[in-house]
């Protein structure tokens, strides 16, 4: 006989199945038929405004960043049908891992194919059997993964709380090497580390820091390199590691640092190894991109000033937030149990407003969430029409709202200071 | 420093341990040696996770997250904290 290898999915396909026989749109595969511009797409013949994307910055449509990835497509064509250590480096990878260098002031940068491979590849590598790898509980997918493929020692730790982290680490033999993986900001709530604290006890646990700036890299911190930036510990984290589909707008991930022995990863680091390289057009336009966020202060400064506008008038309207101000350009809107969530989220999909739905297992304490993240692009009208939109779609669903969106909805009315948000974290 | 428990018995751990689950145990199964996590307690792979830190807290021990595949029931719990106590 012959089993089923996909039994064990069924409770999974019942799930969705009663979703979708009680007449609501499955969350998991929307469709964009055109794509209008950074903040807006054509979903279902509709004209829909993005606020589920990770284009913080609007780098997608940037005419720059399209020049050079057309000139690449033409001068080195479309793929490098190889890996990075074989065929698979051309010119635009070397030019790409010099920019990263540039940006964020490091001896090296490593460029991979994707931001999970970067996680993969450095959680896997670095550590070996006898060593040690700390994680944060709500670490994202990448590196639970990275730890499962390597053979260190895994020890969780409690969110954020730098208490946590020291005691475990306390626990650990002295001598073992240890390896403490954060993240600037955590992408389901969109709450800000407090790295200062974290960092200084990985420090004094004798261990080494890698932090993954996936969702702050271009927006948070002066010069747009992140939460390590923000809180000034960049001298202090040996490795940060981060992706270029989210700010820079095209795919692929990085490693940067400037330990000695770096180099040596490219030799044994087999997420890097065993896949093919980025295509010439996607570095070129990785490299263009991270050449503009480098001068980006005006669009940084627009992208705090929709998150807080957004984070205000949510919150006025008596929405449950993920965070008690915004603290990144995620903004998460906590709700009480799937129904809900799915019946909002489809009510502003048919309102023209796309965000993202997220659940368990991806959510941290089995939250159900709706998911907004902001754009550079966006303008102050849609993000009030956005709030509005909420307002109609979670009132539609059976939650009390405030009657009319609020003032408070002005972001005026809020600092509309960059770094203010990773302030009221540590406070 | 020696960890004060390390003379604990198996007995003994294993009662500690069926105490640190019983806030995680929503539909009140009751335990015993069998009783796994993942069918029987029917807990999600981050309430495990929990379930560790608490049992590491409790025991002053580290158990690393990559030895969650082989421990399904509470008595393989119980063994494993006993074996760790012992090592250290």
């Amino acid at each position: 006989m012959t089993v089923d290898l996909f039994d064990k999915f069924d409770d999974i396909i019942a799930e969705r199945d009663a979703l979708l026989s009680a007449g609501l749109a499955d969350p998991f595969h929307v469709v964009m038929d055109q794509v209008l511009s950074e903040t807006e797409a054509v979903i279902d013949g509709r004209r829909t405004i993005l606020l589920g994307t990770y284009n913080y910055m609007g780098m997608t449509f940037h005419q720059d960043v399209i020049a050079e990835g057309q000139k690449a497509l033409a001068d080195f064509g479309t793929g490098t049908t190889g890996s990075r250590v074989l065929n698979g480096t051309y010119v635009g990878h070397k030019a790409l891992e010099a920019a990263l260098c540039d940006y964020y002031g490091t001896e090296h940068a490593m460029v991979f194919s994707t931001g999970y491979q970067a996680n993969l590849g450095m959680c896997s590598t670095l550590t070996a059997k006898g060593d040690y790898i700390l994680l944060d509980a709500d670490s994202h997918a990448s590196i639970y993964d990275g730890c499962a493929m390597g053979t260190a020692d895994v020890v969780r730790f409690r969110h954020n709380s730098a208490e946590d982290l020291a005691k475990r680490l306390g626990r650990l033999p002295a001598e073992a090497g240890k390896l403490v993986v954060l993240e600037g900001v955590y992408s389901m709530l969109g709450d800000v580390a407090p790295l200062t604290e974290l960092v200084a006890a990985a420090k004094e646990g004798g261990a080494m820091v890698l932090v993954d700036e996936a969702h702050a890299m271009g927006f948070i911190g002066a010069n747009g390199r992140g939460v390590v930036e923000e809180q000034g510990v960049e001298d202090q984290v040996d490795f940060v590691t981060g992706t270029f589909s989210k700010s820079v707008g095209t795919v692929g991930g990085f490693c940067v640092s400037n330990h000695p022995k770096f180099e040596v990863l490219r030799l044994v680091c087999r997420p890097y190894m065993f896949t093919a390289s980025l295509p010439p057009s996607v570095v070129a336009t990785a490299a263009k991109a991270i050449e503009v966020l480098a001068h980006s202060g005006n669009r940084r400064a627009h992208l705090w000033e929709n998150s807080k506008r957004l984070h205000t008038g949510l919150k006025a309207a008596g929405f449950k937030l993920g965070t008690e101000t915004a603290e990144s350009a995620i903004i998460a809107i906590i709700l009480p149990d799937q129904d809900t969530a799915v019946r909002i989220w489809q009510g502003l999909l048919e309102a023209g407003v796309y965000v993202n739905l997220a659940r368990p297992p991806a959510t941290p304490l089995g939250m159900y969430l709706l998911r907004c993240s902001l754009c550079a692009s966006h303008t102050s009208e849609q993000v009030a029409q956005t709030i509005a939109k909420f307002i109609a779609a979670g009132r539609a669903a059976g939650l009390t709202l405030s009657e009319t969106p609020p003032d408070g909805a002005d972001a005026r009315t809020a600092s509309g200071l960059p770094g203010s948000g990773a302030a009221a974290a540590t406070a | 420093m020696p960890n004060p428990h390390a003379s604990l018995s198996n007995a003994a751990i294993f009662d500690r341990v069926c105490a640190l689950i019983a806030p995680f145990n929503k539909k009140a199964v009751a335990l015993t040696a069998q009783t796994t996590f993942a069918v029987d307690l029917d807990l999600d792979s981050l309430t495990v996770m929990d379930l560790v830190a608490a049992i590491e807290d409790e025991f002053d021990i580290v158990l690393p997250l990559n030895m969650l595949p082989d421990l399904e029931t509470v008595q393989q719990v119980a063994d494993a904290v006993e074996r760790i106590l012992k090592d250290a």
